[in-house]
């Protein structure tokens, strides 16, 4: 009886030593999340759609160049695999904002998710869909019966919106999913593969065309560009929590300060393309030198110049997107989304107020005298 | 001499087994030597579209671009994995992913295999549990990992305990040990349930103990079932941590760099086949690396039966 008695009041002990170690980190963290101390730098994670690459070069220049810790955060950039999707770690609260194209969202949304659209850094598509220049297929009304290429898992829609607008729909092309580089192009299984400006188009040129040993040109192929037609939707933007920026003052001092931040860091990725393809290569990137200067460069020319400030979201951009996304049907038949989603998808208040700061500090945050550069691939990207 | 004498004179037994033991690895050899021939056979003279039946390629294209020479694929591992200045040759960037990866499906092995003779064990003891749990065990492996993938991820973003935080690679860790627990759970069971009857029943006429008779006859009958389980589990804690870390991102090993380079298939195609040749041979030191065991429990080990 004293036995089981002693083992029950260690187990307690145990119990209550546990328990007690445990609140006692919990209030620990608390503090730190929270941020309050004045030298205490506001923790932030940020969820990229991908790997560390050019295309997300402003966030790892205002990590590198110590914007973020100048506007009192210290921001965690996770880079995303395969099956991790930006907006659910979002609406899950595994982070704090999430990087992501506004259809895949919009479809989220429609599914319950709870985020809004905080700042539209691309304001440009920039899908393309790439063809042979002896294939014929000049515009999206020539994929009639062609061999189409799309990554899927919600990077198709903008296909499918200009096709529905040319009166085409999935029956009349072949779909073919496409993986990770343009060896299905190049191979000729895809008569028009998809291809973003900033990567797969180059990959394209950096490879070696077997007939004359040179690399691929521009003249060899036909582009065309989905900011051209009415398919074209708005792409990554940063996206927020939406019920804590309706009910947690910090969180949205928080945003505003992130915001300023990234803007920051993408006005000197603009302003030095190259330093800024050098960080994101230290950050991990296995892109080569030449193919991630063109990321950069690209990625410069969807955003600048912005002439209502970088981020700020066009709200008949964003109603052409939610357009574009009621008319597209994939190939299984399925649709994005099947109504216009409600208010409170997307804000310009926080974007407003840190474009505002930022102007007032002298920051150019239009780059109306943006001009890319000129960048030369290699084979490889190397 | 005839083959009976020699096996009857010890000292040339054991040069024979080590003659024995030669021959194995040469064949070893040979089958990659001829796994090489066959490659470039077909790169030759298949052709160049490959083999295509009713719409559907069985045979793959013979082009540089789907099938470089091994020679191509070679080189390509001495350069520099980019022009960047500081660039690692390739070889080593494998050598040093592969190492991350094998660390960590080391951990998710252990954890496995933990769990594995625990669940094992409480399926022996109880008729019930058995009943109760082995259909769940072999359900658990039905769960395809892009979706499990995620939750563990999110999960583990939540665990802060002190100062220990969830890291990412613990994420892929518990992938690795969900994948490897399954072998051994099954193999260990149908191991500690080996002995016969006879044996058993003669234990329990001198009233020993379940955890005696379990030391000493029933983990002893396990050792044959339960190795050739353990193999199985680390390969299966290799292909779990490369899926892993493909489906969160993981940087710095195999399943990051097999991503990152087949992204670069076009302008550079031997690169991509680089990390792949990684994995194979990640998962050739793994089920290696378990038949040490089996060296050490030699004397339990009068034959490997299958798991």
């Amino acid at each position: 009886m004293t036995h089981s008695t002693r083992r029950l009041a260690t187990i307690g002990a145990i119990g209550l030593t546990a328990a007690l170690a445990l609140s006692a980190c919990a209030a620990d963290s608390g503090g730190t999340d929270g941020g309050g101390g004045s030298d205490e730098l506001t923790q932030v994670k940020l969820q990229l759609q991908w790997l560390p690459q050019g295309q997300f070069a402003g966030y790892f220049a205002a990590q590198d160049q110590g914007y973020f810790e100048e506007a009192g955060l210290e921001v965690e950039i996770i880079p995303s695999g395969g099956d991790i999707v930006p907006q659910d770690a979002l609406a899950n609260g595994d982070v704090d904002y999430a990087i992501a194209w506004v259809p895949k969202v919009l479809g989220s949304i429609e599914a319950g998710a709870n985020v809004t659209n905080i700042a539209q850094i691309f304001q440009r598509s920039g899908t393309l869909q790439v063809a042979w220049a002896d294939s014929g297929i000049e515009s999206v009304a020539d994929f009639e019966g062609k061999k189409i290429g799309s990554w899927g898992f919600g990077n198709e829609w903008e296909i499918f919106a200009a096709m529905a607008e040319e009166g085409l729909d999935s029956t009349t092309v072949e779909i073919i999913t496409q993986d990770f580089n343009m060896n299905a192009f190049l191979a000729g299984d895809i008569d028009a593969a998809q291809a973003m400006t900033y990567n797969e188009y180059a990959q394209v040129l950096e490879t070696v065309n077997p007939e004359t040993g040179e690399l691929y040109t521009p003249d060899d192929l036909n582009v065309i560009s989905y900011e051209d037609t009415v398919g074209a939707m708005l792409q990554d933007a940063i996206w927020a929590d939406t019920e804590r920026l309706e009910s947690d003052e910090e969180y949205q001092e928080t945003t505003v300060a992130f915001l300023k931040a990234v803007i920051k860091g993408w006005v000197y990725a603009a302003e030095n393309p190259q330093e800024a393809a050098d960080i994101v290569g230290a950050a991990g990137s296995g892109w080569g030198p030449s193919h991630e200067l063109w990321m950069v460069n690209e990625t410069n020319k969807l955003i600048w110049p912005a002439p209502n400030g970088i981020g700020y979201i066009d709200e008949a951009a964003f109603d052409a997107t939610v357009e574009a996304a009621l008319i597209a049907v994939n190939e299984t038949g399925a649709r994005l989304i099947t109504e216009e989603p409600g208010d409170g998808v997307w804000t310009n208040e926080y974007i407003e107020r840190a474009l505002a700061e930022l102007e007032e500090e002298g920051v150019d945050v239009r780059g109306e005298s943006f001009e890319p550069i000129e960048v030369e691939l290699r084979e490889g990207g190397n | 001499m005839t083959d009976a004498a020699i096996a009857l004179t010890p000292p040339r037994r054991r040069a024979r087994d080590r003659g024995a033991r030669l021959r194995l690895w040469g064949y070893g050899l040979l089958g990659i030597v001829v796994l090489g021939l066959v490659w470039e056979l077909y790169k030759a003279l298949g052709p160049e579209d490959g083999v295509v039946v009713g719409g559907a390629r069985v045979l793959p294209r013979t082009t540089d671009l789907a099938m470089p020479h091994l020679w191509e694929m070679a080189s390509r591992l001495a350069e520099p994995v980019t022009r960047a200045d500081g660039a690692r040759p390739l070889w080593l960037e494998i050598v040093l992913a592969a190492a991350l990866t094998l660390g960590i499906a080391a951990a998710g092995w252990v954890v496995g295999v933990v769990i594995g003779i625990a669940l094992a064990l409480v399926m022996q003891r109880w008729r019930l549990a058995e009943s109760a749990m082995l259909p769940w065990i072999v359900l658990s492996q039905t769960v395809p990992l892009i979706a499990f993938a995620p939750l563990v991820r999110s999960w583990g973003a939540r665990i802060e305990i002190g100062a220990f935080e969830w890291q990412d690679w613990m994420s892929v860790a518990v992938i690795a040990s969900y994948l490897a627990f399954f072998p051994v759970a099954v193999g260990a069971l149908r191991g500690l349930q080996a002995p016969d009857a006879i044996h058993l029943e003669l234990l329990r006429t001198y009233s020993v103990g379940w955890w005696a008779t379990l030391r000493s006859v029933r983990l002893p009958a396990a050792v044959p079932y339960l190795l050739p389980a353990l193999r199985l589990a680390a390969a299966n804690a290799v292909v779990g941590a490369i899926v892993a870390e493909v489906s969160t991102g993981l940087q710095g090993g195999l399943g990051r760099l097999i991503i990152q380079y087949a992204g670069q298939a076009s302008g550079d195609p031997a690169k991509a086949w680089a990390p792949i040749g990684g994995a194979i041979v990640l998962g050739l030191v793994a089920a290696g690396s378990v038949a040490i065991l089996g060296l050490i429990f030699r004397n339990y080990r009068r034959a490997e039966a299958t798991a």
